[in-house]
């Protein structure tokens, strides 16, 4: 009963032309991402769109890229039609030094706390958040801990006198 | 939640409110919560969550791991039921490896996983009776608990923290003894949960405690990203298990258990509904098990000489395991490019795992949908207006788990 991904595909291009982009299809979930500016528009239509209906948000996190120029930083919003039971995932792309993205605060409360985790620990600010301040992390932090450029210790590494472990 | 309410005429008395700090460690929170309450008497007028007490970085700390070593990570997300976790983990692995499990070890898997769901909900309602004032419940269930803790302890090895299975299946094969702690469970358990459910669920104090406490309707619900038992109680029917069915769980019979208001009293409904139809399953499961005859009953693990340890006396006399071996341990193995996303029923609700793997020999990125922290969010509003001590047995009913809220 589930909505094809091929369907998805055609009203998304239908409404929004070539502004969204490359559907892919990863481990049967339907893959596509579209400019960030447009990223509440898209979550709004697939809410409305009575054949689409994708009103529950599963999750949203954010990922680094850092070798991607201007697109360093990614949202991802995975949705889910629980009536017809298909999901899908959606992406926007923001460059690292304008980390601006609209909040999608106002369709789903449940952003609300998953915007202020993305917005913590990679440092992506969402436009008309309530309340976007950080919220795992120590409000002092002046770094955002999960983009790339803090990388962990490498285990590998030889520098270190440890005897017991091998690595002396 | 009666209501005794006097009305007073406008400016009859002066109305104060106090501020209260409930919380990070308070004896009435079972985790770390912190919450600051505006009180207007004894009544809840607004409150603000904070958390990140027990932060551990979990999503960073996994961009360094090879898989196996991330296992014991989610051992540490929901510890009432790691279990749950760890098969999660390793059906996301499998999913992106494109691993197919034989059907023992998926039923295999499905009676760990329904045993830690029953761990999982056991605490949870006997400590929604003890926050309502009936200890005793709490401390008889405990050595059910402990069946099933030993039942772990037999096939894994350890308790709490279980670090269960492996890419592929299972360590080691279930024993004989496994076999017989699970047929003691399978006759002991029902009969408890009837005590406890007899102890709670008509009792006048406890229903008068819990009916009407921290209600939200499914809309709400869904639009603050419920899932689980608590959405469950407020009356949809979602449940994972059977809209993206994952390890063999189309092969059983069972029901979805709902309920109506989504207050406290539905949740401790729904949950112990949620425990007999485990119970069902087990059975099932256990049935089904028991038809695997010959060489058959010795299938604990699918062939995947990639990322499944060899045999100890294999890797002492032979090369190919002695390699393998070796290139598991340090982590030497790549991973096929790839994005994915799965999903389990967790005690609580979804658990997901969102991997994206750029064909190296960790994760290039790891995200887990913890479910209790985007259903904490509506904290303020199930409490709004309650009693405090209301607002204390709602934080209960949701089976808030610190270390899967902060991960």
């Amino acid at each position: 009963m589930a909505i094809s991904n091929e369907y998805i595909q055609q009203k998304l291009t239908e409404k929004f032309g070539d502004q969204v982009f490359n559907f892919e299809d990863t481990y049967g979930m339907l893959c596509f991402e579209a400019p960030k500016d447009l990223n509440l528009k898209v979550l709004q239509y697939l809410y409305d769109e009575p054949s689409l209906g994708f009103q529950f948000l599963t999750d949203l996190c954010g990922v680094n890229f850092p070798e991607n120029p201007n697109r360093e930083l990614a949202v991802v919003y995975h949705l889910h039609n629980l009536v017809e039971n298909t999901r899908l995932r959606f992406k926007v792309f923001t460059p690292v030094a304008t980390p601006d993205v609209f909040t999608a605060t106002q369709l789903f409360s449940s952003a609300n706390w998953m915007e202020r985790e993305t917005y913590d620990f990679f440092g992506v600010n969402f436009v008309g958040h309530p309340n976007l301040k950080r919220i795992l992390n120590v409000d002092e932090m002046d770094y955002f801990p999960l983009r790339k450029e803090y990388p962990l210790e490498d285990q590998t590494r030889i520098d270190k006198d440890d005897e017991m472990f091998g690595r002396g | 939640m009666s209501d005794h309410n006097i009305t007073l005429a406008e400016d009859a008395i002066e109305r104060k409110t106090t501020t209260i700090n409930l919380g990070p460690t308070h004896p009435a929170t079972h985790g770390v919560f912190q919450n600051i309450m505006e009180l207007d008497g004894e009544r809840v007028v607004s409150s603000d969550q904070t958390v990140g007490y027990i932060h551990r970085a979990f999503e960073k700390l996994a961009e360094r791991r090879p898989l196996y070593q991330i296992t014991p990570i989610t051992d540490r997300l929901n510890y009432c039921s790691s279990p749950i976790n760890n098969m999660g983990w390793h059906l996301t692995c499998e999913k992106l490896l494109g691993v197919q499990t034989p059907k023992r070890v998926d039923y295999l898997r499905v009676i760990i996983m329904e045993l830690a769901r029953i761990a999982d909900h056991l605490i949870c309602n006997s400590i929604v009776g003890v926050d309502a004032g009936a200890f005793t419940g709490f401390l008889y269930v405990m050595q059910y608990r402990e069946l099933i803790y030993e039942i772990y302890e037999e096939v894994c090895g350890s308790r709490l923290t279980t670090n269960i299975g492996r890419i592929g299946g299972f360590e080691r094969n279930f024993t004989n003894t496994a076999f017989t702690k699970l047929e003691k469970f399978l006759k002991e358990y029902p009969v408890a949960l009837g005590e406890l459910e007899s102890l709670l669920t008509r009792n006048r104090i406890f229903m008068e405690r819990t009916i009407g406490g921290g209600p939200i309707s499914a809309e709400r619900a869904l639009n603050y990203g419920f899932t689980g038992p608590n959405l469950r109680a407020a009356g949809v029917d979602y449940d994972v298990r059977v809209h993206s069915p994952y390890s063999s769980y189309q092969d059983f019979e069972f029901d979805i258990p709902v309920g109506k208001t989504g207050d406290n009293y539905d949740r401790f409904l729904v949950r112990n509904q949620e425990m007999w139809q485990s119970m069902r399953i087990i059975q099932q499961a256990y049935n089904k098990v028991q038809e695997f005859k010959g060489t058959d009953a010795e299938v604990y693990h699918a062939d995947v000489p990639e990322y499944y340890l060899p045999k100890k006396e294999d890797v002492y006399t032979k090369m190919e395991a002695l390699i393998w071996h070796f290139k598991i341990i340090m982590g030497e193995v790549d991973m096929p490019k790839g994005e994915v996303y799965q999903s389990v029923e967790g005690g609580n609700g979804e658990l997901g795992f969102y991997m994206i793997s750029d064909g190296g020999r960790t994760p290039f990125r790891l995200h887990f949908r913890r479910p209790c922290f985007i259903y904490y969010q509506a904290y303020p509003e199930l409490v709004k207006d309650s009693m405090l001590s209301d607002a204390i047995l709602t934080m209960s009913s949701l089976n808030l788990i610190a270390g899967e809220l902060d991960a």
